[in-house]
């Protein structure tokens, strides 16, 4: 019997090695073999990390999410970066919605959310999307008591919702306000299977969750739920090694998006080294007041206290 | 053997007090139990419907839970820093109020870390502190310093007793329970002041007096480090750890005169503790206010003058939202002792209470203010339609649990003054034969 485990986990190892490409350079991810699943003669190829094309049987690749100890460890050979183009973000809140939506997200807790900011008082305001920045010196790890916030190889920060104490001692650690606590119970979810990190579903009462990166998507190769609901294009997901990111339509080069369009990390003078970067707000595809077209009224107050919402306001009341 | 007769004389004149409780103690005991059963009730309803209950949201994640916690703590370091202090440096005026100091360190450090699990989302997996445990977080510094305190006071405080249980233990006048005579037999250890016993006593007293000092130094440097270690922009600071230092033992000397007066009252102490008690501690805090003072204002003097963007965006709410607050906490709260202790003319029993009192208060309100307007100015603005997510108040909830909180130290300190004199009746007497031999040698 013990033997027989063996097998399963090196053989599980052998295949942990694969690469699975989708697509011309764009976002890999790794095939993950199931135990005790039969092969249904549909065979797949893919790519192992040494450039060798292999075919596997489709049964053999489950698709995520790994369970609880896996998800420790990163999806090997990876590290996953995001560029957010702020030129074409008009607060269309699409990526709000569908990663609410992916993640069963109740009303009122965000893992994306869109800010509107303006710099100073006489520069320009722009729609800021913000996920978790999963940091290369994060904060929230550092001050873990119990390390239920954990960075992996891939360069994902998770959250095992099982383990958190519920201190909160990362949300304040976090610079960014990324993080949320369960303050209530959520009736409405409730979970169809083992509990995985890797999925990020709404946290349990008294325990803290954000935005995951979605590495079980990324597991099957696909985008996050922010990148691919974006109908302007604005999120690019990728590898920071292979040197690629894409938005589901157009795949660039991530060194030479950064060059050409001066991509810089907020609040670098942190030091907290984020793996989001984003590209400066110029040559707009919209021009900002359209990002508060067709809001309802609640997502609408959120900005009432901005100084660019209460200067529009004086703007009508003097008109 | 004169001095035999003398403690057994002041044994009697302290028994009433251990005999009987009268009506107006009954009633305030009564009280105090109610507000603590307010507070279970509380408890009940926060653990029944989650902390949705309470005022704190995803930006203010701390609230007056974390305020009490640092506010317990701090007495708690004042009676040790003060007892020990005043133990090491033979301050011969330090005997009757010492015993009180003592038992405001270990009663507060018994309630100061039930604020913090209070604030913990998932109390259920709090042995997860212990099975993953992680070096790297504060917390875990936390922990281990706070369990190590606890401990060294309580270790201190029972040295200090052993004397007076073995008074208690032969004083055969006393009309107390059987299994209250049996309870100071066992506790006195067999201790019957004889010279070896009183040189060994005096060694390990004066070990701990100095352990504890630099242990509560630590432990509320930790406590500091908490706030400092993050990037927030009103915590991200050096200072945090010897301004908390000296707020703690400020408070501290605060409760202490709170406490003297009312134990004076209370028990007609007068004859013990006097005027010169209360202007010697007194002046002990005014030291503390100055320096206190002194740290607050280069704290918000660098912030206000470098004025970089989140500083001052800190130092703005400060200054909008909580003009009177800050006023009351780190301008009257300096002042007043400062004025009351520093004028001879005004230095009466009162007057030094009334000081202490408002001392009090001031620093919970600094512990306040450097919690709750931090978390309300993050680094991204808050955008949020919600009040409640943009300003932080207190729910009913958590006000019944702060004064469940205050009802259960005062409720602790009541029956510890019940259960033992709240002067130590040996020491006010009798030293060791050869005190001044054994001292730090």
């Amino acid at each position: 019997m013990k033997n027989k485990k063996n097998e399963e986990t090196n053989s599980r190892r052998n295949f942990l090695k694969l690469g699975l490409m989708a697509g011309a350079g764009t976002v890999a991810a790794t095939g993950l073999l199931t135990t005790g699943c039969s092969s249904s003669g549909e065979k797949i190829k893919v790519l192992t990390t040494s450039g060798e094309v292999m075919e596997v049987d489709k049964n053999y690749l489950t698709l995520a999410p790994v369970g609880r100890e896996e998800s420790h460890e990163g999806i090997p050979g990876r590290k996953f970066v995001m560029v957010i183009d702020l030129a074409k973000c008009k607060n269309a809140r699409k990526c709000v919605e569908a990663c609410q939506q992916g993640h069963h997200l109740p009303k009122g807790e965000e893992f994306m959310k869109v800010y509107l900011m303006q710099d100073s008082e006489k520069t320009a305001p722009y729609w800021f999307p913000k996920p978790c920045y999963h940091c290369d010196n994060p904060q929230c790890v550092s001050v873990c008591p119990v390390g239920a916030t954990y960075k992996r190889s891939d360069g994902i920060v998770l959250i095992d919702n099982e383990r958190c104490i519920g201190c909160k001692f990362c949300m304040t650690g976090c610079p960014y306000s990324t993080r949320v606590f369960a303050w209530k119970p959520d009736e409405e979810y409730e979970l169809d299977q083992p509990y995985s990190p890797e999925k990020g579903v709404p946290g349990v009462e008294g325990t803290v969750s954000k935005c995951d990166f979605c590495p079980d998507m990324a597991r099957e190769g696909k985008l996050p739920y922010c990148a691919s609901a974006c109908p302007m294009g604005v999120i690019y997901f990728g590898d920071i090694d292979e040197d690629v990111v894409t938005n589901g339509t157009e795949t660039f080069k991530f060194s030479e998006l950064i060059r050409d369009r001066s991509g810089y990390r907020y609040l670098e003078n942190l030091g907290t080294r984020p793996n989001v970067y984003y590209l400066p707000p110029v040559d707009r595809q919209f021009p900002v007041e359209r990002g508060l077209d067709g809001l309802d009224e609640e997502t609408r107050k959120r900005f009432d206290n901005t100084p660019y919402v209460k200067k529009l306001k004086d703007k009508e009341v003097k008109l | 053997m004169s001095s035999t007769v003398s403690s057994d004389k002041l044994l009697r004149e302290f028994a009433p007090q251990i005999e009987h409780t009268s009506r107006l103690g009954k009633l305030w005991i009564g009280f105090l139990i109610v507000v603590i059963c307010y507070g279970w009730f509380a408890l009940y309803w926060q653990v029944s419907r989650g902390h949705i209950v309470t005022g704190m949201r995803d930006n203010v994640v701390w609230g007056v839970y974390i305020v009490n916690f640092i506010f317990f703590m701090g007495i708690s370091y004042a009676g040790a820093l003060i007892s020990g202090t005043l133990h090491l440096f033979h301050a011969e005026w330090r005997k009757p109020i010492i015993r009180m100091a003592e038992f405001i360190t270990i009663i507060s450090l018994l309630i100061g870390p039930c604020f913090i699990m209070l604030c913990v989302g998932r109390l259920d997996r709090l042995p997860n502190l212990i099975l993953f445990g992680r070096i790297q977080s504060p917390i875990t510094w936390d922990v281990i310093a706070i369990s190590t305190d606890i401990f060294g006071c309580i270790l201190f405080l029972y040295l200090a007793l052993l004397r007076d249980l073995g008074k208690m233990r032969d004083f055969a006048e006393l009309k107390v329970p059987q299994w209250q005579k049996k309870m100071y037999k066992i506790l006195a250890l067999g201790y019957t002041g004889t010279p070896d016993q009183q040189i060994r006593l005096k060694k390990a007293t004066d070990i701990m007096a100095a352990m504890v000092i630099a242990i509560a130094i630590i432990v509320y440097s930790v406590l500091a480090w908490i706030f400092s270690v993050t990037l927030q922009p009103g915590w991200h600071s050096t200072i945090f750890g010897p301004y908390f230092v000296i707020a703690a033992v400020y408070s501290g000397t605060g409760v202490l005169i709170v406490s003297m007066f009312f134990f004076r009252k209370a028990y007609h102490l007068e004859e013990h503790i006097t005027l010169q008690h209360f202007v010697n501690v007194g002046v002990i805090m005014l030291v503390l206010g100055a320096f206190f003072g002194y740290f607050t204002f280069s704290e918000y003097l660098t912030k206000w003058y470098g004025s970089e963007k989140n500083d001052e965006q800190l130092i703005q709410v400060l200054l909008k939202n909580y003009f009177f607050l800050f006023i009351l906490s780190n301008y009257v709260g300096v002042l007043v002792p400062l004025i009351v202790v520093g004028f001879k003319k005004l230095r009466t029993i009162r007057n030094i209470t009334i000081a202490a009192g408002i001392v009090v208060v001031a620093l919970w309100l600094n512990r306040y203010l450097i919690v709750v307007p931090t978390l309300e100015t993050p680094y991204l603005p808050i955008q949020d339609s919600r009040l409640a997510w943009q300003h932080y108040s207190a729910t009913w909830v958590e006000w019944a649990l702060t004064a469940a909180g205050c009802a259960m130290f005062c409720l602790l300190f009541t029956i510890a003054s019940k259960l033992i004199p709240i002067v130590q009746v040996s020491d006010l007497k009798e030293e060791p034969l050869e005190a001044g031999d054994i001292y730090l040698k």
